[in-house]
């Protein structure tokens, strides 16, 4: 039987800024190596998402005046299915201002207060125009090894009592600059500020949100070992530079 | 009094930075000056005969005030100009203080005009100060959004700076990028428009780089007819709003493109002129566009602008040309991804065997992000390249994204930058052209290792 990951890729127009791309190309190509197919799908503005037709849903990150039509987007017509899919156990990754509006809420910059999914138990606020952006390389010690990537968001996110972060900040700034975690975990969907792109330079992370989607449908799957080499080179560099820098090595 | 004061500490810092070869800097001299003396830009500023204007946009803004400055000199007034890359208050202040006398006058002050590249950030500041004829806007692309925050941010700084501008003052706007033309509807003076008309060069839709999609007036997304390159083409808007690109008054309607340079064919008011650069890439087309325009607008001949063109040597490593050990070595700076999506585009145009050297590092003025290399289109290499050499303190980032597009086994890591030139070179045959395409403080190092070693041809592959 030939394996097959479902990914819909949500607003790729509007939310597209820090290189999402390498995401994507992430999982095509990890899944394509160990000969599973991939069917991708790109869901925009008023486009509806079914639940059961994908193992695995990405949103990336935008500036204000995109998030803001993609908030309506979600209260109006995607935010039920996402969580009805995250219910049921489908992979959600969800990166930068992607991660904030799936949260309950997001205050951005200018007070105004952009309801959100409700995937993670978190809220997030934007200071005001004037506070200090968290922009720099981050290391995120997580369950299975290291996280690297960068930062660049203004908003704060706090999570609710019980909920866990994805990882623990080694460097950077993660998700409020002062309890030292990054990102969070609710089940099967995860959010995080990092990008770089993300996947490409975290191989690991990637096979982990490939496995645990593909679970859900197949029981016998195998993910076999792929020439990582030049992914753990560029990973080992950019741990060195963000501790080298010594942002807030531990 | 200060000003005397102001002037004679900038020349002095000046001069000494010369003397200890701090090479090119001028933050020391203008941050003295305008120590001293606040006000010492706007003062002098006005001494100008000329006036001022004012060169901005993500892309191009030291080429294209290069092209201008020579049309200027062309036309015969005389030019006060900030250095490349020097363009932020400070780096208007010192070229300012360095061109004028000790009295804080100017020599021929009648026949000066300033023609200044500015910062886009500073582009409000520098307008209150210069109180310029002219604000030349070139293009508004995603570039190190983690130094200036938010390509919208940068726009909504750009219309309030227009909006306050004199009602003399005129505007010259890209038509082909839209969240440059919408700058029109703000401008309380005369605007200008230019843009490319020859379609041969485009193509049907938006590349993956592409981030300006949107209406200015509504935010709807735009329909394309033609895309030149990033979001430049020709957009509308498809919903009831109705915006459109404007039509333009300048226009290039002929683009010649390869490996060696580009033939442009413009027509302006005053008539046409062919004007043969030695640049290559559309993205160098738009600056001399953009350069004929500003021209165009202040009244100059067709004469002055198609001689100014002529004089023209490439800006300080925007695309510079050097031999170094029998190769051809041209150095091209990589900025963000639709600019190197049109660099590859033009170095592969000409056929297979191109050998390539990328330096990519994260130092600010490189932006510290280096994620826009996945909206690269680095596949165009792919059976284009003979070699391909990768460096910088990101090297290795560079090389996990061109293994994602398929060219692994091409790629050669050497994160030292001697070593990685000294490499590229070798892998070029004698006689050949090397690329070498670097960010703005990759650049700065190469551009230095390759003088030593054009000087001294027989050292390049002994020195260690
Ligand atoms: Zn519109």
């Amino acid at each position: 039987m030939t394996l097959k990951l479902r990914l819909a890729h949500l607003y790729p127009k509007l939310m597209n800024i820090y290189g999402d791309r390498g995401n994507i190309l992430c999982l095509e190509r990890r899944c394509r190596e160990r000969g599973i197919a991939f069917e991708l799908t790109e869901l925009g503005l008023g486009e509806k998402l079914k639940p059961k037709d994908y193992d695995l849903v990405f949103i990336g990150g935008a500036q204000d005046r995109e998030q803001r039509r993609v908030a309506e987007d979600l209260a109006k017509v995607k935010g039920k299915a996402i969580r009805e899919a995250a219910a049921k156990g489908v992979v959600i990754l969800a990166v930068c201002g992607g991660y904030q509006l799936l949260g309950r809420h997001y205050r951005i910059a200018e007070g105004e207060e952009l309801p959100g999914v409700g995937v993670f138990g978190l809220w997030t606020e934007h200071p005001g125009p004037g506070a200090k952006r968290f922009i720099g390389n981050v290391v995120v010690e997580w369950a299975g090894g290291t996280l690297v990537g960068f930062e660049n968001h203004g908003g704060r996110t706090h999570l609710d009592a019980g909920v866990e972060p994805l990882g623990r900040v080694v460097a950077g700034f993660g998700n409020n600059g002062d309890d030292g975690g990054e990102g969070a975990v609710c089940g099967n969907a995860y959010g995080t500020y990092l990008h770089g792109s993300l996947l490409p330079k975290n191989p690991r992370f990637a096979d982990h949100l490939i496995e645990t989607a593909l679970r859900r449908r197949y029981k016998y799957l195998e993910m076999a070992p792929l020439d990582d080499r030049v992914e753990e080179m560029a990973h080992a560099a950019a741990v060195r530079l963000a501790t080298r820098r010594g942002i807030i090595s531990v | 009094m200060r000003r005397i004061a102001a002037i004679a500490a900038a020349k002095a810092a000046a001069a000494l930075s010369q003397r200890l070869k701090v090479g090119g800097g001028t933050a020391l001299p203008g941050l003295l000056a305008e120590r001293i003396d606040p006000d010492i830009v706007p003062e002098m500023a006005r001494r100008l005969g000329q006036g001022s204007i004012i060169v901005t946009g993500t892309n191009g803004k030291t080429t294209t005030a290069r092209l201008l400055r020579g049309i200027v000199r062309a036309a015969g007034l005389g030019v006060v100009a900030n250095r490349a890359g020097s363009n932020l208050m400070r780096g208007i202040a010192a070229a300012l203080a360095e061109a004028a006398r000790l009295d804080g006058g100017f020599a021929g002050a009648k026949r000066r005009l300033g023609v200044f590249e500015v910062d886009e950030a500073t582009v409000p500041e520098a307008a209150r100060a210069l109180k310029p004829r002219l604000v030349l806007f070139t293009n508004l692309f995603r570039d190190q959004l983690d130094r200036y925050g938010e390509v919208e941010h940068v726009a909504a700084l750009w219309r309030d700076a227009v909006r306050q501008l004199d009602r003399s003052a005129t505007v010259v706007l890209n038509a082909d990028d839209p969240s440059i033309a919408g700058l029109a509807q703000v401008s309380p003076g005369p605007v200008l428009f230019y843009g490319v008309e020859d379609t041969s060069r485009g193509s049907g839709g938006l590349e993956h780089a592409a981030d300006a999609r949107w209406c200015p007036s509504c935010g709807s997304e735009l329909a394309y007819s033609t895309v030149f390159y990033g979001h430049l083409g020709h957009w509308s808007c498809p919903t009831h709003c109705r915006v459109a690109r404007p039509s333009a008054s300048v226009v290039a309607t002929r683009v010649e493109l390869d490996a060696e340079g580009t033939s442009l064919a413009i027509a302006l008011p005053g008539g046409e002129i062919s004007a043969p650069l030695p640049l290559t890439g559309l993205y160098n087309a738009y600056n001399a566009l953009a350069a004929v325009a500003a021209a165009s607008a202040l009244g100059f001949g067709t004469g002055a602008i198609a001689r100014g063109l002529g004089s023209f040597t490439a800006a300080f490593g925007r695309q510079e040309r050097m031999n170094v050990g029998g190769r051809r070595v041209q150095v091209i700076l990589a900025k963000n991804p639709a600019g190197l999506n049109e660099v590859l585009r033009t170095i592969t145009a000409g056929g297979a065997d191109v050998d390539v050297a990328l330096f990519l590092n994260d130092d600010i003025a490189d932006g510290r992000d280096v994620s826009w290399i996945w909206d690269v289109d680095f596949d165009l290499l792919a059976g284009k390249a003979r070699s391909l050499t990768v460096s910088g303190n990101r090297a290795w980032d560079m090389a996990l994204r061109l293994k994602y597009a398929g060219l692994d086994s091409l790629s050669q890591v050497e994160e030292d930058a001697a070593a990685a030139l000294r490499r590229a070179l070798r892998a070029t045959p004698e006689d050949g052209q090397l690329y070498v395409i670097p960010t703005y403080t990759a650049m700065l190092q190469v551009r230095e290792l390759l003088a030593r070693w054009a000087r001294r041809p027989a050292f390049w592959e002994a020195e260690k």
